[in-house]
């Protein structure tokens, strides 16, 4: 764990040291201005939601068919983590909306199923902090609900009408702006991988307590 | 006499009401806001006063990106530090009912 940390340690430091410069000095969008600016901590902080969304639902997938607990912990930190991203997103988006649409929020497609995801991974943690035992493996099926939501909710601006810019904003964004979108996706993308690190950490020195004290019962 | 106030009353009531509440809705009529144009207005030619200022929502987004990212930082750290004192404790506990 440490040979990765220090490495991924750095270079979040460095992109996110880099982001403001880069975010400063992109152009404004024509239509929408500075609110635009949003959209440069706004889309990497769901890339890093959808990147733990992920991890949580393949850790639990494991753990349910192959039976191994390390991989339990892993799906604990990846819903914790989907919870935090998804947050930040959840905000920043009606943040950005007020000015762009006129409106905080929309109940469409986009905005709806980003929402009960994101209701998703709040359930997955409720019902291991108070489902008692036993709750590991019916939270590890609804993490794999989680999962399976992670391709609709990117895909349902294409599919359907939607307020919500769709996915091919990011492909056709201008090489001023593309940069220093590509360095706030990189810092999300390594904050999540090191947050995700740093948590499955605890949870393993939470299973070597554990057994500590029935060692010390016994 | 009585005849002359009975008359003057007869009149004068409805012509003093009628009076009230023409005065009343004009004032009202007064008040009331300017008819709003019919279309579409872009938001770019709204007057200065009737636009959103985008600077605060910036702002904003970004307090709120850095508290949440700060805060669960925050948050496993302390933890991961109750973990690690519990583990220390249990290490000592242990050790100490293996000399006995």
């Amino acid at each position: 764990m440490k040979k990765r940390f220090a490495p991924l340690l750095i270079l979040t430091a460095a992109a996110f040291a880099y982001a403001p410069l880069a975010i400063q000095r992109a152009p404004y969008e024509s239509t929408m201005g500075l609110v635009q600016k949003i959209f440069y901590f706004h889309v990497p902080s769901w890339m890093a939601m959808f990147l733990a969304a992920t991890v949580c639902g393949i850790a639990s997938a494991i753990f349910l068919f192959a039976g191994r607990k390390s991989y339990d912990r892993i799906a604990v930190a990846g819903a914790e983590l989907s919870v935090v991203f998804g947050l930040i997103g959840l905000i920043t988006g009606p943040l950005w909306g007020r000015k762009a649409w006129g409106v905080w929020w929309q109940w469409d497609a986009r905005l709806t199923s980003a929402l009960v995801m994101w209701l998703i991974f709040v359930a997955y943690l409720l019902l291991r902090k108070y489902g008692g035992s036993g709750s590991e493996k019916l939270s590890a099926v609804l993490a794999l609900f989680g999962m399976a939501n992670v391709p609709f909710v990117y895909l349902s601006v294409n599919i359907w009408r939607t307020v919500h810019p769709k996915t091919s904003v990011v492909m056709t964004l201008e090489p001023d702006m593309g940069r220093p979108f590509l360095v706030c996706a990189l810092a999300f993308v390594s904050l999540c991988a090191l947050m995700l690190l740093t948590r499955v950490q605890l949870e393993n020195r939470r299973a070597e307590l554990d057994e500590l004290f029935l060692a010390l019962e016994d | 006499m009585r005849k002359w106030h009975r008359s003057f009353s007869f009149f004068l009531l409805p012509f003093s009401l009628s009076l009230a509440l023409t005065v009343f809705g004009a004032t009202v009529c007064a008040q009331q806001p300017p008819q709003a144009p019919d279309g579409f207005v872009p938001a770019d030619q709204l007057k200065p006063q009737e636009q959103l200022p985008a600077a605060p929502l910036v702002i904003a987004a970004y307090a709120v990106a850095w508290v949440a990212v700060f805060g669960y930082l925050w948050s496993i750290w302390n933890r991961l530090g109750r973990v690690e004192r519990d583990l220390q404790d249990v290490s000592r506990r242990q050790a100490a009912g293996e000399r006995r």
